[in-house]
């Protein structure tokens, strides 16, 4: 898996006073990768992010890119890029100008760096916008323009946090597809905060989950949701029940679940209609709140309302065992 | 309502119309409910005008009244004729004359424009510096406030009291002199430390840097700092960061300082009087002799063009600004 291009985090801490916002995390990133950073808010992620991105002082720890300790480097010396949240475009600066600023605080001379800034602008399909102030872009063109002045730096590693997150919720879609396309083409790894993990699953290759201050799983996508390590990852990343059988915790797909005859007696305290299928929601004899996904025709051949009994059933083999 | 709009439309078109409905049964009038909703419209347009109108008569009222009609008295009086002993209603350019053909006219608002030039670019020197410094430097909000009212201690007590007190700090026999004797870094007291133009510029400096610092800090305090982190992100040095962000974002603020102190200075008389001993002549106090003398129509002339030569600066500070933020 290693290779001499890849970034590491080593015993990542960061702590603030008291309190601990990243504990001693371990982590590989694999060179052209897209990696989403996945957790609920103040877990880390972003203060994770910021310390890769040198935007927060280490308190603890290594970060390694390309073989080469970058903890205590300045931002810009990195070989990494941030794109920030609220986009952070310079409102007093033109489009053309926003994504040239760091050619000209390199001293590059005028024409150079607006030709490298229209190629990058080119690159986002922003070109024709190039003269305009911040202030008359809308929420989507003002990230492809954060993305270009990103870009313009020919970053190793590009930090995301939350790009998505000011969006509504079509245009999410549209501009998620635009970022795997551009990683794809760049073939630089991505670093992508969010709290959705629909967007994390839709994006990533792989799927880094932290919860209070440590990575609870990483690993692909497919792996990571369908074979949650802990609790915590299966409640969070969704989709799932978490039963105890016989004192062992496991979590169950909820479009697992079968009603029937024969199971575990409960009942329905929730019906809600998702269109393709039914989510029914059931409290178990023992307390535990089950969800069901039926397809929507199983479950108008027997309509169930709250308050209904019924028995919840599974395979075996869905079941499937978490760590504490 | 509906009747008061009525009432109000007065001679306007809707008054003939809105008459004969005001007049039908009331089931009648709703029954035709399109026309009578139209007229309504019109009716709320005029109210609204009216509303507008009578919101801001008070300032308005205030404006003429304290603004307004006294420029235009000073105006009118500057064109009139003053002897020693009577003031003549005329329209003379006489005032003016006098005026521009004099030398210490010219010296006068030489000087002037001399003590607002060095007093301003002090003030926006100390002034950005200590915004700054409580803007970027200062994290805590609580903090950033108690050394914000720190800044406004002195304007606990009056201008006058303010600049007495450097009297005896900086006469002959004062503080400055006596310490700076005793710790041998001079012989004799420096008797440029008061009653001089240095004594005139730091007593300004003193008395207006706070109007430079509060719009600089106000417009500091709201640049988001993610915008800093950006500029680092981009390899912006620290100094970048400040000529490359924080100046161009600042400049609002600085304008405005810049309008307060220059105003201020411009139309002093006190402190040169105060604090030159007497010594130093700018056109307020030209304005207060012509007062005391009770030639009041050269006083006027002299205002106006005092008046006149602020706003053209401002008018010349604004187009600069608003030219930079163009490019």
């Amino acid at each position: 898996m290693r290779s001499p291009n890849d970034l590491e985090l080593v015993r990542l801490t960061k702590r603030y006073g008291d309190t601990v916002a990243v504990d001693s995390i371990n982590h590989l990133f694999a060179p052209a990768s897209y990696v989403c950073l996945l957790g609920p808010s103040g877990c880390g992620k972003s203060t994770t992010l910021r310390m890769i991105a040198g935007h927060e002082a280490i308190s603890e720890g290594a970060i390694v890119l390309e073989g080469k300790e970058i903890g205590h480097l300045p931002p810009a010396q990195r070989g990494t890029a941030m794109m920030f949240q609220s986009y952070a475009l310079f409102p007093h600066l033109s489009v053309k100008d926003n994504v040239a600023f760091s050619l000209k605080m390199k001293g590059i001379d005028k024409a150079t760096r607006i030709r490298k800034a229209m190629e990058l602008l080119e690159l986002v399909a922003m070109a024709h916008l190039a003269d305009r102030m911040p202030a008359q872009l809308s929420g989507g063109q003002q990230q492809r323009v954060a993305l270009a002045r990103a870009l313009i730096t020919e970053p190793r590693v590009l930090l995301l946090d939350e790009p998505l997150s000011a969006l509504d919720p079509f245009l999410r879609i549209r501009m998620r597809a635009e970022l795997k396309r551009l990683q794809r083409e760049l073939e630089i790894t991505f670093i992508h905060v969010t709290h959705g993990q629909d967007e994390a699953l839709a994006l990533a290759d792989e799927v880094v989950v932290m919860n209070n201050a440590v990575i609870e799983q990483a690993g692909p996508p497919r792996d990571v949701w369908s074979r949650p390590r802990t609790e915590f990852v299966a409640r969070f990343m969704g989709g799932h029940n978490v039963v105890t059988v016989d004192g062992i915790r496991y979590a169950i797909r909820s479009d697992a679940v079968r009603l029937g005859p024969e199971g575990i007696p409960a009942t329905t305290t929730g019906v809600e209609y998702q269109g393709d299928r039914v989510a029914v929601t059931a409290m178990t004899g023992s307390d535990e709140e089950v969800v069901a996904l039926l397809p929507e025709e199983a479950f108008f051949n027997a309509p169930l309302n709250p308050g209904d009994a019924i028995h919840l059933g599974w395979e075996q083999r869905w079941l499937h065992p978490l760590h504490a | 309502m509906e009747r008061v709009h009525r009432g109000l439309t007065g001679a306007g078109p809707g008054t003939a119309g809105a008459a004969a409905p005001a007049a039908m049964p009331e089931g009648q009038a709703a029954g035709r409910g399109h026309p009578r909703s139209a007229r309504a419209a019109r009716g709320r347009g005029t109210v609204d005008t009216l509303q507008g109108w009578a919101l801001a008569s008070p300032l308005v009222i205030v404006l003429l009244a304290f603004l307004v009609l006294p420029i235009v008295m000073i105006v009118a009086v500057s064109f009139w004729q003053a002897t020693e002993f009577a003031i003549v209603p005329a329209f003379s350019f006489e005032n003016y004359a006098f005026l521009l053909t004099s030398s210490v006219t010219w010296r006068v608002f030489g000087a002037t424009l001399q003590f607002a030039l060095i007093t301003w670019t002090l003030t926006l020197l100390i002034g950005f510096t200590v915004a700054y410094y409580l803007a970027f430097h200062i994290r805590t909000t609580a903090m950033q406030t108690i050394l914000f009212l720190v800044c406004t201690v002195p304007f606990l007590t009056s201008n006058i009291i303010r600049m007495i007190s450097w009297i005896p700090f900086l006469g002959r026999n004062g503080i400055a002199n006596q310490t700076l004797i005793e710790l041998g870094i001079i012989d004799q007291p420096l008797e440029w430390l008061l009653y001089s133009d240095f004594s005139v510029v730091l007593a300004f400096v003193h008395l207006y840097t706070l109007f430079m610092i509060v719009p600089i800090f106000n417009t500091m305090s709201r640049i988001d700092r993610s915008l800093i982190e950006a500029a680092r992100d981009n390899g912006a040095s620290g100094w970048q960061i400040l000529t490359n962000v924080i100046i161009p974002l600042s400049k609002p603020g600085i304008m405005i300082g810049t309008i307060f102190v220059l105003t201020l200075v411009m139309g002093d008389f006190i402190t040169v009087r105060f604090m030159s001993g007497s010594q130093s002549a700018n056109v307020g106090r030209l304005i207060s002799n012509d007062i005391a003398l009770l030639q009041y129509p050269s006083a006027s002339a002299t205002s106006v063009v005092l008046l006149v030569t602020v706003l053209l600066i401002i008018g010349v500070l604004m187009r600069f600004v608003n030219i930079r933020k163009e490019l």
